[in-house]
């Protein structure tokens, strides 16, 4: 046992040196790597309701639109008019100083993960009553009707969009920019990792995992589903809040459906990342959005126009073929691996009956 | 919010038809829709991009100089190929399996014909003109285009003669021997398989047919193909699958609503309001069930 533990604590180390490495040691991909951050957050915590819990959303693009919006309002609403920035296009009509940017970003965060979090425990009881695919499209009409409400509301730049403050102009390192977005998402991804891997050590995940096999039955054994699946829905919203509030500030520019509420991209790329690595694991999600990442920025350049043609070509492929995902893959081949005990004869006789 | 139609009542009246034809095209698609998941139990997200597909077959014999309405002949014989052939290619690996399996491949397909349409036709909004003129009624204050009017009457047209077709044709019976058991009709020398690849072309032949319609009465745009399946999946979870007269029903009160929706919240949250409302239907029924104890299936 000791013994894992201390591979364990060689392998968190290494990562995590390698993460606060990574943006020297490819300064020129800070972007990319900052992508990568919040694409494995939102891959993990979509699995901790989409693997574990059983509830495949494809809604929660509603939280990290909701953060991203949030973030923006709240960096420019605590110092300027909000309606007056987004009418002049946020351009050099009011400009924040560096406290002032930063102060206005750490609040943002702030309320882009509380505030996605309560409304997901107010919608949770209504929403999370449904099952299955009626969950899956609910979610699916949820996310997609924020998007367009949000192209309505003259506020927040309605069509034409929104802004977000510049980085402070003081700061004349180039490099500041992105390192200071990079070790942001960092942060989150650790935070992330370290709550995503807590919840797996716990009752709780085994609650999540009873209701994900069969809700009625964890419901008999006296489990209350409904709280748990809110809680669960909740800790999602969290960490898709604060992504979102990122994403807002690293790309600089919010429209309602191209960027917020992107369910045609970020939407579905937090439920594929999550398969093609594998539901209901620690590590699938992780591994998944490396993989995909690295595949979309790798080929993306090559086939500019098709992208999405490979995108659709990918979804319809990986879910298909490989719905158990890699670590489902690996599971199956190196059972011993995963901890568990196969009886050959056992195991036969199920084939058998097949 | 806006509330003019209710101090002019004859906007209330141009709303009522309007909402009323625009209801029954939605009744074919979501007829569609209830067939396939009834038969083969899949939610298919790429039925509204199946429409788009079928108008843009209709605007195409525009552009070549044929009168769009025949599109509603041309069209759904095209489709049925293509869903055919799209049930050969991924829906009969996903017919058995989860249903979220279903709507993520499906979801997965859309994107590639959005994509695809768009490659081919172009981002702009297109219409392909009819030319039917318009009709007057009390006063020339209400004008309901005769477009919209063919439209209404060529998809009551094609359902009719679809249920006829469902309870007179052998293979109709077979497709609704299916329905309720598929594994039953298997033994009783049924080719399911066959009876499947059928259905999912006859789904994809009625939404032919709606693009075309909507081709001529609304616009076509290669990525406005979601909106259609949605209001299809509320039409089905509200009126059940296989009961007609409430998919017809169901899909003129989603019309009157749509209208209604674009007169009192504005334009700009016409899709918005499409989506709430499935929200809000969902959520309805949920705690309707869970009185019971009891939740959708």
């Amino acid at each position: 046992m000791n013994a894992v533990k201390q591979k364990d604590l060689i392998l968190y180390s290494g990562l995590i040196i390698l993460g606060l490495a990574a943006p020297f040691l490819f300064s020129a991909f800070k972007v990319q790597l900052t992508y990568l951050c919040v694409l494995i957050v939102l891959a993990m915590t979509w699995n901790l309701q989409g693997g574990e819990m059983g509830y495949n959303s494809f809604g929660n693009i509603l939280f990290y639109g909701l953060g991203m919006y949030l973030t923006a309002s709240v960096q420019v609403g605590m110092f300027f008019p909000l309606a007056e920035w987004t009418e002049s296009g946020g351009e050099k009509t009011f400009v924040h100083t560096t406290a002032q940017y930063f102060q206005g970003i750490g609040v943002g965060l702030l309320v882009a993960a509380i505030v996605p979090t309560i409304v997901a425990g107010a919608i949770g009881y209504a929403i999370l009553g449904l099952r299955g695919h009626y969950f899956a499209i609910c979610t699916l009409g949820l996310g997609i009707a924020a998007g367009e409400i949000a192209g309505g509301i003259e506020i927040i730049g309605a069509g034409q969009g929104f802004t977000t403050p510049p980085f402070p102009a003081e700061i004349v390192d180039p490099e500041a920019r992105g390192q200071f977005f990079y070790f942001l998402s960092f942060l989150v991804l650790v935070l992330a990792f370290v709550f995503v891997k807590y919840i797996y050590g716990s009752r709780f995940r085994l609650i999540l995992n009873a209701i994900r096999d069969n809700e009625d039955k964890a419901e008999a054994m006296g489990i209350q589903t409904m709280k748990y699946k809110i809680v669960g829905w909740m800790c999602s919203a969290f960490f898709c809040g604060l992504a979102g509030g990122i994403m807002g500030g690293l790309i600089g520019y919010i429209d309602s459906t191209d960027v917020a509420f992107d369910g045609r991209e970020m939407g579905v790329f937090m439920v594929l990342m999550a398969i093609l690595g594998g539901k209901g694991t620690l590590w699938g999600p992780v591994i998944g959005a490396t993989l995909f990442h690295f595949f979309k920025e790798g080929l993306w350049t090559f086939i500019l126009g098709w992208q999405y043609v490979a995108l659709g070509v990918l979804i319809v492929v990986i879910v298909v073929y490989f719905p158990e995902g890699l670590m489902g893959w690996l599971r199956e081949k190196y059972p011993d691996r995963f901890g568990e005990v196969i009886d050959e004869k056992d195991r036969k006789a199920q084939v058998e009956i097949k | 919010m806006d509330l003019l139609i209710f101090q002019a009542p004859i906007l209330m009246v141009q709303a009522s038809l309007d909402g009323i034809l625009l209801g029954i095209l939605f009744a074919l698609i979501a007829y569609g829709m209830a067939l396939q998941w009834g038969v083969m139990n899949i939610i298919n997200i790429a039925q509204g991009d199946l429409v788009i597909l079928g108008g843009y077959i209709a605007y195409t014999m525009y552009l070549v100089g044929i009168h769009p309405a025949w599109g509603v002949i041309v069209s759904p014989i095209i489709m049925y190929f293509v869903g055919w052939g799209l049930y050969k290619l991924v829906i009969n690996k996903v017919v058995d399996r989860d249903l979220f399996i279903s709507i993520l491949a499906t979801f997965g397909i859309a994107i590639v014909f959005q994509q695809l349409m768009n490659f081919i036709f172009g981002a702009d909004v297109v219409v392909a003109q009819s030319e039917y003129g318009t009709t007057m009624l009390f006063d020339n204050s209400v004008t309901l285009p005769n477009s919209k009017i063919f439209a209404a009457f060529i998809s009551v047209i094609y359902a009719i003669g679809l249920v006829i077709y469902m309870r007179r044709s052998k293979l109709g019976r077979a497709i609704r021997a299916t329905a309720q058991n598929a594994r039953a009709a298997k033994i009783l020398g049924v080719d399911t398989e066959k009876v499947y690849a059928a259905t999912f072309g006859i789904n994809a032949a009625l939404c032919g047919v709606a693009g075309a319609l909507i081709s001529i009465t609304l616009t076509l745009h290669p990525y406005v193909g979601l909106p259609y399946t949605v209001r299809s999946f509320m039409i089905v979870i509200v009126a059940g699958l296989g009961n007609l007269p409430a998919v017809a029903l169901s899909g003129m009160g989603l019309g009157l609503f749509e209208e209604f929706a674009d007169y009192i919240l504005g334009t700009e949250f016409r899709i918005g309001a499409v989506f709430m409302l499935l929200v809000f239907i969902l959520v309805y029924r949920r705690f309707k069930l869970s009185k019971k104890r009891e939740y959708l299936k």
